[in-house]
């Protein structure tokens, strides 16, 4: 009953009308982002962790707000899917293979009541996943020594690499520049700066916001001026929305299965939403057969990603709230937004903050509420907003992370970097290199680094140290498979197409 | 293919120039086994390994702007940097309604619309900003009242 205990500690903390009102806030502006074609969770959330820092929100009240905008985006993500066939970031791309015929049969409203109910389900089955399995995990993790931890970094980094890239190298190349940023700044046990070529502003590092935001946010607004904003027209129409009752009964035990898919999928790190609504589909396709029609707009077709993708999301995390090890590009963001209140993810976080964590889980299923209630009867509200088009959209998305970077720090410096980074991104992302390693290499270059100098503190330089424990060596072989593995795999688990008119 | 190889031997020299500086770094009288060098070093001949298997291994190339869009891409760029400089003397509103119209005109040429945009995105988020979210910024520059 100690979860039940906790759960009304995290109540007590997310039920106060202020925290109440940001979160709604929060999942209005979520479903937004996520709808809106190229804004996803992770840059949604990237622009506005700055204004969020600025505006002098507690630790609570600021990780209700974003997390209410993460799980929002998550829901949001499946209107451009399934009305524009643009999925508003990777893992929604799922969505569009049996949304958009769907919508185009005449049937858009009942595809998007019946992708926000199998949303809510994936969501909810996660979170009351991530209420049972995160404390287990934090009770093993408190076994994790500085070993550990090194080989904790270094699977993030290959299954990131391997699962979510082509090609290995440039998921190698791609976590070493974020690593290698990392470094810059002063180092942490001599204290003195290094590689920062003499420069001053160097000398505090680069700031994960500024780098985040760049390549997030700014890039996208390279890659919207080479498409000059095209194909972002509603091509179906949206006539009174119904809930599908048949659809949603047949398709209930399709979402309760992708569901426990998604949660999985999304646990490894490194792995993600993007996994999750993949194998979510891929599994429901196979258990359907040719019989099942997938791709041609089935309603299970649009149940099983929506609830993997979704579930994925909440599994995510798990590995970030117990290890500080994100799973995914947007629970990077999320670390990122903990670092920035000074939270350290970790077993600790458990025992120490509780008030944070269960205050976290019970904003998540409050938020999830507020989402299904917001999503169905108000759907074409957020179908208005898909009206508004990129020439307006994206200029109002720069400016916004210009004033957030600048507000932070007040130097154009910074302002600099991020349009550095803008462009940095813009280059990655067109030569198919994974942005979401840099980051990660950002966000976790200090503590690998010290991980490794504390464990050679500790073994006074036997580099065997490193894998002297069973459970360093069970990530250090995790960490190699998760490489490797993918490069055989890629014949099998080919990514479908989207589908084009 | 080409452009994976000029990637990849870009990245291979910023590596190599990595490396170089890393062997730079002051250690400290007070040295752990590791110390400060080791670990940059490591990254840097991963950063190598990978950008040379890039340049012998290289993808199919993307499909690059054309023309026109590289100077709209580079307008954009030039834009920002303009605008991230006067931002400060200059205060909120008058760098942002030039920026965001700019950026507007690149992704839409048609010129009344873009600068539509620009002044009511920069008239609306500094309303948003200021009097919403309590932001404290300088709307016009100072002195000029």
């Amino acid at each position: 009953m100690d979860m039940l205990a906790n759960l009304a500690l995290g109540f007590s903390v997310a039920l106060s009308p202020y925290t109440l009102m940001l979160a709604i806030i929060g999942c209005f502006l979520g479903t937004i982002i996520g709808a809106l074609p190229g804004l996803g969770p992770s840059n949604g959330v990237a622009i506005l962790i700055p204004i969020t820092f600025t505006l002098g929100l507690d630790a609570t009240e600021a990780l209700v707000l974003m997390t209410s905008v993460y799980y929002g985006a998550m829901y949001g993500g499946r209107i451009s899917s399934i009305l524009l066939n643009i999925p508003g970031d990777e893992p929604a791309l799922m969505t569009t293979l049996d949304g958009y015929p769907m919508a185009k049969a005449g049937r858009a409203g009942d595809a998007l009541v019946l992708s926000g109910v199998a949303s809510f389900v994936g969501a909810l089955l996660a979170t009351i996943g991530l209420m049972l399995l995160a404390p287990m995990l934090a009770r093993v993790a408190y076994l994790f020594g500085p070993a550990e931890y090194f080989a904790l970094y270094l699977l993030a980094f290959c299954t990131l690499g391997g699962m979510a890239s082509n090609n290995q190298a440039k998921a190698a190349l791609a976590s070493c520049i974020g690593l290698g940023i990392a470094m810059i700044g002063v180092d942490n046990n001599s204290g003195l700066p290094r590689l920062t070529g003499g420069n001053l502003h160097m000398m505090d590092g680069i700031d994960f916001l500024v780098a985040i935001v760049g390549l997030f946010a700014i890039a996208e607004v390279f890659f919207f001026i080479e498409s000059h904003g095209k194909g972002s027209s509603i091509g179906v129409k949206l006539d009174k929305v119904r809930i599908p009752w048949k659809d949603i009964r047949e398709t209930t035990p399709t979402m309760l299965r992708s569901s426990g898919v998604g949660f999985i999928a999304g646990i490894l790190p490194g792995a993600g939403a993007s996994l999750g609504s993949f194998l979510a589909y891929m599994t429901e396709k196979a258990i359907a057969g040719p019989k099942g029609k997938f791709g041609t707009g089935v309603a299970k077709g649009i149940a099983a990603p929506e609830a993997g993708n979704n579930a994925a999301a909440g599994g995510a995390l798990v590995p970030m709230l117990t290890l500080g090890v994100p799973g995914s590009g947007t629970t990077a963001v999320l670390l990122a937004l903990l670092m920035t209140l000074n939270i350290t993810p970790g077993p600790t976080l458990f025992t120490d903050r509780p008030e944070v964590v269960w205050g976290l889980i019970a904003s998540l299923l409050i938020a999830n509420v507020v989402l299904l209630l917001m999503n169905v009867p108000m759907v074409k509200i957020f179908v208005k907003i898909l009206m508004v088009p990129a020439w307006v959209l994206l200029p109002g998305v720069t400016m916004i992370s210009f004033v957030g970077i600048y507000s932070l720090s007040g130097s154009y410096f910074d302002l600099l970097l991020m349009i550095g980074f803008g462009g940095l991104g813009y280059v990655l992302r067109k030569l198919d290199i994974p942005t979401v390693p840099v980051i990660l290499g950002i966000l976790l270059g200090g503590n690998m680094e010290n991980a490794l100098r504390r464990a050679m503190v500790l073994s006074d330089g036997d580099a065997t140290y490193l894998f002297s424990s069973p459970i360093s060596i069970g990530l250090w072989v995790a960490a190699i498979v998760g490489f490797i593995a993918p490069m055989f795999l890629r014949g099998v688990l080919r990514k479908p197409q989207a589908v084009t008119d | 293919m080409a452009s994976d190889r000029i990637f990849g031997l870009v990245a291979l020299f910023v590596a190599l120039a990595y490396i170089a500086s890393a062997t730079q770094i002051q250690t400290s009288f007070l040295a752990d086994p590791v110390g400060p060098k080791a670990f940059p070093m490591i990254v840097g001949v991963v950063a190598a390994l990978s950008a040379l298997v890039l340049i012998i291994r290289p993808d199919p190339d993307p499909d690059w702007p054309v023309g026109r869009t590289w100077i709209s891409l580079f307008v954009a760029v030039i834009v920002l940097i303009g605008y991230a400089y006067t931002l400060k003397p200059l205060g909120f509103v008058i760098p942002t309604a030039i920026a965001a119209g700019v950026l507007s005109y690149q992704i839409s040429p048609r010129p009344v619309a873009a600068a539509l945009t620009g002044v009511g995105l920069s008239i609306g988020l500094f309303i948003l900003f200021r009097y919403g979210l309590g932001l404290g910024l300088v709307p016009l520059p100072k002195g000029l009242f």
